[in-house]
C-alpha cells in the first residue's frame, strides 16, 4: 500500500511538471536566500565567536574614543593572576581610497603576538618585524587581496594618526584555524608614538587598549574588578571586560539592522510557504474529482490525507535539500566578494540544520488547507464539478 | 472589438480567493521589504540631508573623516575663525563656533545596553549656525556651567538624558536642563554643552571642528584653496551638506546593496507565485478560452486579459504591501553609524518616489510572472480549447 501511494505521490508530481520546476526553484530560492542570511548574521558575531575566554580588554570608561596613559601597563601586570599585558591602538588610516578597508593596529608586538597566538607568523619574519620600525605584518587574506609581498611598501593616509605613513611589509601571517580574522595589519606602536611625541605631545605615550592575558580564565570577572577599582577616581578611569563581552559591545550598536537581517530571513521563508500553499491549493482543487474517486473505491481519507502531504513534503524536502546544498558555494562567493565587510564568512554547523527544518515547515504548513478540505470531501461533492 | 471586459477579469480573481489571497499576499511582503528598505535609505539621507544647511562650512583637520577624528588646534582655529568671508550676526559678532566632539558610552533606557553617544561642545554663536534646531523643554544651557541639552532622540533613548536628570561625564556632573527637536537632523542624537566645560572635563586641548556661515555662499571654493594654501594650517573645509552626506556613505551604500540583493531573491519568488498562479488560471479555463476565442475575441485580447488578471493581483498585493509598509513610519531605526562610529536614529520614510518605485516593482513583478501563461492562453487552438474538459 504504502509503496503505491509513493508511486503515485511521485507521479503527481510529474503532471504538471513546469509548475514542479517552478515551485522546486523559488523553494531553492528561498532556502539559499534563508542559509546566507543566517551566515551573514553569524558573520556579525565571528569576532565575538573567535574570542579567548583567558583576555580582558581594558578601555577608557568615556568611551573608546579616549585613551588610557601607557604606565597604566605595569600597574595592571602587579595585579595577581595577570599573565601578561599588551596594549594596541587603533590605526585607522586610508590606502589610496578609504574603500580599500582592513583593520589596522599599532602594537607592541612581542606581548600582542604572544597574547594572539591565533595569528601564527614564523619566527625569521617575527625576527624581521621586530628589528624594524616601520615593519608591517599583514593577514593573508589582505595580502592575497592587494597583492603585497614581503619587502613591499604600504603608503598610508593618517586621519586619526595625521601625516603621511609609509611601512615595510615584514611578515604576513594565517590563522590558526578558519574562525581566524586573517584581514587584518599591524605596525609597531613605538614608531607611533616617536611621531606623535614630536607632533603632538599631548597624545604622545597613550594607548587606546591594553589586552590583558590571564593565568586562569575564570578569574576574569574578579581580575576586571580589580583593574577597575586600581584606576578609580584617576584622571582616566577604566572599564574592563572580557574580549567577547567588548566584541559583542560592537555588535550591540549595530543590533538593529541585525534584527532587520533575522527578521527579513524569516519572511523569505513566510513567502515561500504562500507560494507553496498556493500551489498544492490549486494542484488540490483540480483533483477533487480524483479524491472522490479514490474515496469511493475504498480508500479512506488518511489515504487521500497522505497522498497530498507526500507530494507537498516530496516537493519541499527535495528542493530543501538542494537549496540547502546550494549555501555552501554562494557563501564562499559571497565571502569572497565581500571579504573586507566580513573578514569571516563561514556556513555555521547549525545553519544547514535550520533550512533543512525550513523546508519541512514549508511542505507541511503547504499542505494542511488542502489535505484538509480533500478528508472531508463528501463523494457526492466531489463529482460534482465533473461532466 | 474591444477587450474582454474588466470584470470578467475581477470576477476570475474573486471566485478563486485563497488562491488569490496566497499569491497577492506573497507579493505584499515582498513589496513590503522592498519599501522597508527604500522608506530606510530615504529616512537615513532625509536626516543628513537636513543636518547640513549649504552655506555652513565645516571645518576639519586635513584627511581626518569625520569630526570625531579631527583635531584643530587653538591657534589654528583662531586663525580659521578670524577669516572674513564668515557672516556677521546682528550684533556684530562672527557666525562662527569652535567646537569639540567627543564620543561617550551610555546605557540604553530599554536594553542598558551601552551605546555611543555624540556630546558636542559648542561656541555661543553655534546655535544659532543651526536653525532648524529648537528648545521644546527646559531651556537651553548657560556657558560656562556644566549643564547641556540633549537631543530628542537620546533624550528619549538613553539614560540619565531626559530634561532634570544628571549624566556623569568625564569626571564630571552634568544637569540636563532642556530637550531640543532637531527637525529630523542628526543632531536628535547629540547631547550638547558649552565647549570650554567639555574641553576641561574632557581633557582636551584642541578643537574637533570650526563651522561658520559664509557671508556670501559663492566664495567657498575661493575660502576654501586659501584655507589649504595657508601654511600655518592643517586643515580642509567642506560644505557641511556635503560633510554630512559623507558620514553616511558606508551605511547608505550598505543599505542599498542590501536592498538590491533582498529584492531580487525576493522577487524571484513573488514572480514564481504569479506564474505558478497564471498558469493555473489558463489551465482551469481553457475551455472559457476557447469560447471567447470562438465569440470573437483576439489572440490579443486574450493575452491583455490574462496579463491583465496577474497584473491586477499583483497591484493587489503592492497595495497591500504598502499599506503595510506605512506602519513602519512610526518607528524610529536606532543603530550605530559605522563612519562616526557614533549613535544615530532616524526614521523610516515614505514618499511618492517609495510609492511610485514600490508598486511600479510590484507591477513588474506581475508582468514578468503574467507573461508566459498569457502567451500560452494566446496560443491556445480555438477546436483543441473547446474540446478539453
Amino acid at each position: 500500500m504504502g509503496a503505491f501511494l509513493f508511486r503515485l505521490v511521485l507521479r503527481n508530481c510529474l503532471r504538471h511538471p513546469l509548475r514542479t520546476v517552478l515551485t522546486v526553484t523559488g523553494i531553492i530560492v528561498a532556502i539559499t536566500a534563508f542559509g546566507l542570511l543566517r551566515t551573514t548574521v553569524d558573520a556579525w558575531y565571528a569576532g565575538a565567536n573567535a574570542s579567548s575566554a583567558s583576555r580582558l580588554v581594558v578601555r577608557n570608561k568615556n568611551s573608546l574614543n579616549f585613551t588610557l596613559p601607557l604606565y597604566y601597563r605595569d600597574r595592571i601586570a602587579q595585579i595577581e593572576g595577570v599573565k601578561s599585558v599588551s596594549y594596541a591602538d587603533w590605526f585607522g588610516g586610508i590606502y589610496i581610497v578609504p574603500k580599500n578597508f582592513f583593520p589596522r593596529f599599532a602594537v607592541e608586538p612581542r606581548s600582542y603576538f604572544e597574547l594572539y597566538p591565533e595569528f601564527v607568523l614564523s619566527p625569521d619574519q617575527m625576527k624581521a618585524f621586530l628589528l624594524d620600525r616601520r615593519g608591517a605584518v599583514i593577514g593573508r587574506k589582505t595580502a592575497d587581496k592587494y597583492g603585497f609581498k614581503i619587502g613591499d611598501q604600504i603608503p598610508l593616509i593618517g586621519d586619526i594618526f595625521p601625516g603621511n605613513w609609509t611601512f615595510v611589509v615584514r611578515g604576513i601571517y594565517h590563522g590558526a584555524d578558519s574562525k581566524t580574522d586573517e584581514s587584518q595589519m599591524f605596525m609597531q606602536w613605538e614608531n607611533l608614538n616617536e611621531t606623535m611625541k614630536k607632533l603632538m605631545p599631548d597624545h604622545a605615550n597613550e594607548v587606546g587598549i591594553f589586552l590583558v592575558g590571564l593565568e586562569h580564565p575564570e578569574d576574569a570577572a574578579m581580575i576586571a574588578q580589580q583593574v577597575d577599582k586600581t584606576f578609580a577616581n584617576s584622571r582616566a578611569e577604566t572599564l574592563t571586560e572580557t574580549e567577547k563581552a567588548f566584541q559583542l559591545s560592537f555588535v550591540a550598536m549595530t543590533e538593529a539592522i541585525l534584527l532587520v537581517i533575522q527578521v527579513v530571513s524569516f519572511l523569505i521563508i513566510v513567502i515561500i510557504m504562500a507560494v507553496m500553499a498556493n500551489t498544492m491549493a490549486m494542484t488540490a482543487r483540480e483533483r477533487r474529482g480524483e479524491y472522490a474517486t479514490l474515496k469511493a473505491i475504498g480508500f479512506n481519507d488518511r489515504h487521500v490525507i497522505a497522498l497530498i502531504a507526500g507530494e507537498s513534503l516530496l516537493i519541499s524536502l527535495s528542493a530543501g535539500a538542494l537549496g540547502t546544498w546550494l549555501i555552501y558555494p554562494v557563501a564562499d562567493w559571497v565571502g569572497h566578494r565581500f571579504g573586507s565587510i566580513f573578514p569571516i564568512f563561514l556556513v555555521s554547523a547549525k545553519t544547514p540544520w535550520l533550512a533543512a527544518a525550513m523546508a519541512l515547515l514549508i511542505g507541511v504548513v503547504a499542505a494542511v488547507a488542502p489535505a484538509w478540505r480533500a478528508a472531508t470531501l463528501k463523494v457526492a461533492e466531489g463529482f460534482r464539478g465533473i461532466g | 472589438m474591444t477587450g474582454v471586459p474588466l470584470s470578467y477579469i475581477f470576477r476570475n480573481l474573486w471566485v478563486r480567493k485563497l488562491t488569490t489571497a496566497l499569491t497577492a499576499g506573497g507579493m505584499a511582503l515582498v513589496v513590503f521589504v522592498f519599501a522597508a528598505v527604500l522608506m530606510l535609505a530615504s529616512g537615513l539621507e532625509k536626516t543628513l540631508v537636513e543636518t547640513g544647511s549649504y552655506d555652513n562650512v565645516v571645518v576639519i583637520r586635513r584627511s581626518a573623516q569625520t569630526e570625531i577624528q579631527s583635531g584643530v588646534a587653538r591657534e589654528q582655529a583662531a586663525l580659521v575663525a578670524a577669516r572674513g568671508e564668515i557672516a556677521s550676526a546682528a550684533d556684530g559678532s562672527a557666525e562662527v563656533s569652535k567646537e569639540l566632539l567627543v564620543l561617550v558610552v551610555m546605557p540604553k533606557r530599554i536594553s542598558n545596553q551601552p551605546a555611543n553617544v555624540t556630546i558636542r561642545g559648542l561656541s555661543e554663536r553655534g546655535i544659532a549656525l543651526r536653525p532648524q534646531v529648537r528648545i521644546t523643554a527646559g531651556r537651553m544651557f548657560r556657558p560656562g556651567s556644566a549643564e547641556v541639552v540633549a537631543g530628542s532622540r537620546v533624550a528619549k533613548g538613553f539614560r540619565g538624558a531626559g530634561i532634570g536628570e544628571t549624566l556623569s561625564l568625564g569626571g564630571k556632573t552634568w544637569t540636563v536642563v532642556g530637550t531640543f527637536d532637531a527637525a529630523g537632523s542628526g543632531f536628535a542624537s547629540e547631547l550638547w554643552g558649552d565647549v570650554d566645560q567639555m574641553m576641561q572635563a574632557f581633557r582636551r586641548s584642541a578643537y574637533s571642528s570650526v563651522i561658520f556661515r559664509l557671508a556670501d555662499g559663492a566664495d567657498f571654493e575661493k575660502l576654501r584653496g586659501d584655507l589649504e594654501d595657508e601654511q600655518r594650517l592643517t586643515v580642509e573645509a567642506q560644505r557641511e551638506t556635503l560633510f554630512y552626506a559623507k558620514q553616511s556613505e558606508m551605511m547608505s551604500s550598505f543599505l542599498s546593496v542590501l536592498g538590491t540583493i533582498l529584492s531580487v531573491i525576493f522577487s524571484i519568488g513573488a514572480i514564481i507565485g504569479a506564474m505558478i498562479t497564471m498558469y493555473a488560471a489558463v489551465a482551469n479555463r481553457t475551455n472559457e478560452i476557447g469560447t471567447l476565442r470562438a465569440l470573437g475575441f483576439r489572440r490579443r485580447n486574450i493575452l491583455a486579459a490574462f496579463l491583465m488578471e496577474s497584473l491586477l493581483l499583483s497591484l493587489l498585493g503592492g497595495v497591500l504591501g504598502l499599506a503595510l509598509a506605512s506602519f513602519l513610519q512610526f518607528y524610529t531605526v536606532s543603530t550605530m553609524n559605522w563612519q562616526t562610529f557614533s549613535e544615530l536614529a532616524f526614521t523610516f520614510s515614505m514618499n511618492t518616489r517609495v510609492v511610485v518605485e514600490a508598486l511600479l516593482f510590484a507591477l513588474f513583478m506581475g508582468l514578468a510572472g503574467g507573461f508566459l501563461p498569457a502567451i500560452r492562453a494566446a496560443r491556445l487552438d480555438i477546436v483543441e480549447a473547446l474540446r478539453s474538459v
